[in-house]
């Protein structure tokens, strides 16, 4: 330890303060290194990564996907997408945020330059890049395999992505800002598995039993499994999908901003 | 040139908690009427027990919390509708710290400074306060001094005009203590408006240029030091400590209008408007015990007093 403070100023200075770095800075600084941050983590990556792998595998080398399409690989892989947008922006951004708020993390970022709105932007932007990275991984994985998307569904699906994210960021954020982490901790993964099994997400909606498929294709899970798929195999923008998906992430933000708990 | 307008300013602050604080019957008013003022150059030291509302009021000082009455002026403006401009100015070191545990502290400082457009260079912070000796250690695997270190770090690195300390010497080994108050004092020195909260009165009578007591969510007394501690009554309030055998019994007629205790076995304190006399008193009982006490201290009212007086209660 050195014995004179580093930059100090004579006393007696002008007050001029600290200035703060650019807001589209901020927010981009705290992306990356929230995004650096759920990289790192090894349980995340399973979640991220290593369980969307095994599931891909796992949906190609069993006939349960056979009576939705001829490819096994084409309707597989657009849920497999789905379920990853489900496990960074809800499930891993929620259980993460659940825990900063406990150990007051988010409270002494917000007295920073960043602020409250820097922060949830920030977080938004780490779901964006993990997300890309992932979309790299799974998606590269999947072409290897013979994943063959239609081009013309691109767009559509790029767009089902983002509004997707949007509404489980907003839904990860609503349930680790109201609940203590480790509930937020069992209610994001009990959720995370139930709708991977049975919300619409790898099997479609209309799969499953007929007094459960309406309700179901309500679900933000549904939404956006049977909007990728419709994107990707049959190059369509499904209307109903971005409807309920641009519900979910409305009132699922007012929910909120409404009801998020700092401390 | 120190500006003649206060860093920090509140008045009549008031703070409800409950459920739904406007709503519910539950709800605890835990702030009734603080008053704190906070100039540049100076160090202002909140002085309080558990509970009595300090962290509180910094929260709604530092935007929060928002308050339910009163105001606050933090650099002239309301701290609960801050610009980042504002918040580049003030620096929070909060009581438990806002350390996020899986992150290597060079990591987080250097984040934090990437908040700033020109903050204090990283490495030469981290050498002064040591933290370079575990820069790559998770926050986790820290000692609550070195955590202290690090959240002290954080709330500086952006060259802050203001900056708010909640208990900095909180778990701090004798070596720390002394390097965060020598960086204090500079930092006093430097004309910033330094805020800092303590429930132990030997860090307030070391650092505070201005002292505030809360108690039960108000301001109760306020001054220097020197003024809080001066004798203010004719016989002014003393203590008297003497070290002896244990067990002795002090003759209820000896000292009536004084105060006395066996803190620990063989420990005595006498409190009160202590005078010659009294002492002399005392010396005469030693001798018809046939005992001389192996040390005996004067000293004159301690801000402890001054907080036992207005509180009815101790510090600890």
């Amino acid at each position: 330890m050195s014995t004179r403070a580093p930059g100090a100023r004579a006393s007696g200075r002008t007050l001029d303060g600290g200035t703060a770095a650019s807001l589209p800075a901020r927010v981009l600084r705290h992306g990356a290194y929230e995004a650096a941050a759920m990289l790192r983590n090894g349980e995340q990556l399973v979640l991220a990564i290593v369980l969307p792998l095994l599931a891909l595998a796992a949906l190609v080398l069993t006939p349960l996907l056979d009576a939705y399409g001829a490819s096994r690989i084409d309707v597989a892989a657009p849920g497999v997408l789905a379920l990853c947008t489900m496990s960074t922006a809800f499930t891993g951004q929620g259980i993460a945020t659940g825990f900063d708020r406990r150990y007051g993390v988010l409270r002494f970022l917000s007295t920073t330059p960043l602020g409250r709105s820097g922060l949830i932007l920030g977080k938004a932007v780490a779901v964006a890049v993990v997300l890309a990275v992932q979309l790299v991984v799974i998606g590269g994985a999947a072409l290897l395999m013979g994943w063959e998307p239609r081009v013309d569904g691109l767009l559509p699906a790029a767009l089902l992505l983002l509004v997707g994210s949007a509404a489980f960021t907003a839904l990860g954020l609503l349930v680790a800002g109201t609940l203590r982490p480790e509930a937020t901790l069992a209610v994001t993964n009990l959720v995370w598995i139930l709708l991977a099994a049975a919300g619409g997400v790898i099997i479609p909606a209309a799969g499953l039993p007929a007094v459960a498929a309406p309700v179901v294709a309500l679900l933000p899970s549904a939404a956006l499994g049977d909007g990728l798929r419709s994107a990707l195999v049959d190059g369509t923008l499904d209307p109903v999908a971005c409807l309920v998906l641009l519900a979910w992430s409305a009132l699922s933000t007012l929910a909120a901003v409404r009801w998020f708990k700092w401390s | 040139m120190l500006t003649a307008t206060p860093a920090l300013e509140i008045e009549g602050l008031i703070k409800d908690f409950g459920p739904i604080a406007s709503l519910d019957g539950r709800m605890v008013r835990v702030l009734d009427g603080v008053r704190l003022r906070a100039d540049h150059g100076k160090v202002t030291v909140l002085l309080g027990a558990n509970g009595a509302g300090k962290t509180t009021t910094l929260e709604c000082a530092q935007g929060l919390q928002r308050a339910d009455g009163g105001s606050v002026r933090l650099l002239g403006e309301d701290p609960a509708k801050a610009s980042p401009h504002l918040r580049a100015r003030v620096g929070v070191m909060l009581q438990a710290g806002g350390l996020p545990p899986s992150v290597r502290p060079l990591v987080l400082l250097r984040h934090v400074a990437s908040m700033y457009s020109s903050p204090l260079p990283v490495d030469a912070l981290a050498g002064r306060l040591g933290i370079d000796e575990f820069g790559a250690v998770p926050i986790r695997r820290l000692s609550g001094g070195q955590k202290q270190r690090l959240a002290l770090a954080c709330a500086l690195v952006g060259r802050p005009d203001v900056v708010f300390l909640d208990e900095p010497s909180a778990g701090l080994d004798p070596q720390s203590r002394t390097i965060v108050f020598e960086l204090i004092r500079e930092l006093r020195a430097d004309g910033l408006a330094v805020i800092l909260t303590t429930h132990l009165l030997d860090d307030a009578q070391r650092l505070a240029d201005y002292v505030y007591i809360v108690e039960g969510g108000r301001t109760v007394a306020e001054g220097t030091v020197a003024e809080l501690t001066a004798d203010t009554s004719a016989e002014g309030l003393r203590e008297l400590r003497f070290e002896t055998v244990p067990g002795l019994d002090l003759p209820p007629g000896l000292l009536p209008h004084l105060f006395h205790t066996e803190d620990e076995p063989g420990r005595y304190l006498v409190r009160g408007p202590l005078t010659a006399l009294d002492v002399a008193r005392l010396a005469e009982w030693w001798d018809a015990c046939g005992v001389l006490p192996t040390a005996i201290s004067l000293a004159p009212r301690s801000l402890e007093d001054v907080f036992l007086d207005i509180s009815g209660r101790s510090l600890r």
